[in-house]
């Protein structure tokens, strides 16, 4: 069973969808003790970086995360699910779990005719070879919602990355946790063959 | 580098498509989930379902047919028509609509955008417009004036001055319709849509008037587009989504690419 964390961020049933139409048995949960006890976790998320660490903390889901990832348990976060893995991000200079160390960093772009949000579909070159992106072409679209993107403090833990006025990182991993800053469950065939990757994978990378 | 989107609209009429929509293939006549899921395999990028049916105990239908395109179709759609309160936009959000599309209650009633925007985020508000030309005059001196009710109504407002309300209120994106262009398959109307693109930080999607690829190659060029709204020409089977990516592809656009194979 893979347990998708609800901290209130936005539409988490699109992601139980994609789960469904795959097959998979997943279940939207805000219960620290079902994420402790997951085989499998996604955490999804849309919104605000700050109130999105304020939820996982008011209902204990932080700690459950942490002990989650330590235990090895296989971690999928997406989008604000990904930057919150981080230890600090801009938006709203929040503290945020620092499964991953690095920063979440707002986009500050010299060309007036890019916007901000990044918004729509754009390539992922692929970095790293990965469990949970075997089969993925390289240089896929996928779908990106955000103002802020993922920075971590170790250049080894991006898998791959996307261009919007800078090369930013767009997946990021480490040990049992990988992150995507872009929605899988909205990125047609390519992003549900990321996720059904994600349901087969132990959490080990070699 | 972000592709430019094609985005397709059905208008939708107590849960059935409202223009006929001409595929051989006779089950998907009317049918909007089947239509919904058939343009998704084809690799449209996105989907708006403009929900025009007239009587409130039509609405509950209107949900459904959402959850049922979001059980089936992963990509992003929106839904408007007949959205007037944040439950409203919350109803069809929670059916699996990734993103709302407000029009004539957002100008009725600006602060809705805000409401909403503060809600569900400023990526799941577009505010749609509908605009007509008008004679240039210190209230429109743009002259492009907002209409509301399928644009009959005249508003007095500036349509470069409610984009700008619009993305100040949190509105994530515009859809610019132009009235006078709609229908007529001869092009959008780029002046109109550049100067929204060029007035605004958000990203602006053109509507009314495609009738070739060549026009929506204009407006995602000159008329500095991020997206085009695409209905008559998917809808009648005159051309297909690769035939039009791939004319744009030829002409040096980027377009997102899905192999039809990967949908097996």
């Amino acid at each position: 069973m893979i347990a998708i964390v609800d901290y209130k961020a936005g539409n988490l049933t699109s992601v139980k969808r994609a789960l469904d139409h795959l097959g998979l048995e997943g279940c939207v949960t805000p219960d620290p003790d079902v994420v402790r006890q997951a085989e499998r976790i996604i955490f999804p998320g849309v919104g605000h970086a700050g109130s999105a660490m304020a939820v996982l903390k008011e209902r204990g889901l932080d700690q459950a995360l942490r002990e989650a990832f330590t235990r090895g348990t296989p971690i999928l976060g997406t989008c604000v699910g990904a930057q919150v893995v981080l230890s600090h991000s801009e938006e709203g200079d929040t503290e945020c779990l620092g499964l991953i160390e690095g920063e979440c960093e707002r986009f500050r772009l010299d060309d007036p005719s890019l916007k901000v949000p990044h918004m729509g579909w754009n390539e992922v070159r692929l970095v790293q070879e990965h469990p949970v992106l075997q089969g993925i072409p390289n240089a896929s679209e996928f779908y990106f919602v955000h103002s802020y993107f993922l920075r971590p403090a170790d250049p080894a833990r991006v898998l791959g990355t996307s261009e919007h006025g800078t090369t930013f990182p767009a997946i990021i991993g480490q040990r049992n946790l990988i992150a995507t800053q872009f929605h899988a469950e909205k990125s047609g065939p390519v992003g549900l063959n990321l996720l059904r990757n994600f349901a087969a994978w132990d959490g080990s990378v070699c | 580098m972000l592709s430019k989107r094609i985005i397709s609209c059905l208008d939708v009429r107590n849960g059935r498509l409202a223009k006929s929509v001409k595929f051989i293939d006779t089950r998907d006549i009317g049918d909007p989930v089947e239509t919904a899921r058939r343009y998704y395999e084809a690799g449209l990028d996105e989907l708006v379902f403009y929900d025009i049916t007239a009587s409130s105990d039509g609405r509950g239908i209107m949900i459904d047919v959402v959850s049922q395109v979001a059980a089936q179709v992963f990509i992003p759609f929106s839904v408007g028509g007949g959205l007037r309160t944040v439950q409203d936009c919350s109803r069809v959000l929670l059916a699996g609509a990734e993103k709302v599309n407000v029009n004539s209650a957002a100008v009725q009633n600006p602060p809705l955008i805000a409401e909403a925007s503060l809600a569900f985020g400023a990526q799941a508000v577009v505010l749609s417009m509908d605009v007509v030309r008008s004679a240039v005059s210190t209230r429109i001196p743009s002259g492009y004036e907002i209409v509301i009710n399928g644009g009959r109504t005249p508003m007095g407002l500036d349509a470069v001055a409610w984009a700008r309300q619009g993305e100040a209120l949190g509105a994530g994106e515009i859809v610019v319709n132009s009235i006078d262009a709609d229908g007529t398959r001869e092009g959008y109307e780029i002046r109109l849509t550049r100067l929204i693109a060029d007035a605004v930080g958000i990203p602006v999607i053109a509507s009314g008037g495609g009738g070739k690829p060549e026009h929506l190659y204009e407006v995602l060029t000159d008329g500095h587009a991020d997206a085009a709204l695409v209905a008559s020409m998917l809808h009648f089977g005159e051309y297909t989504v690769d035939e039009i990516k791939d004319d744009l592809q030829r002409r040096g656009l980027k377009m997102r690419r899905t192999p039809r194979q990967s949908f097996a």
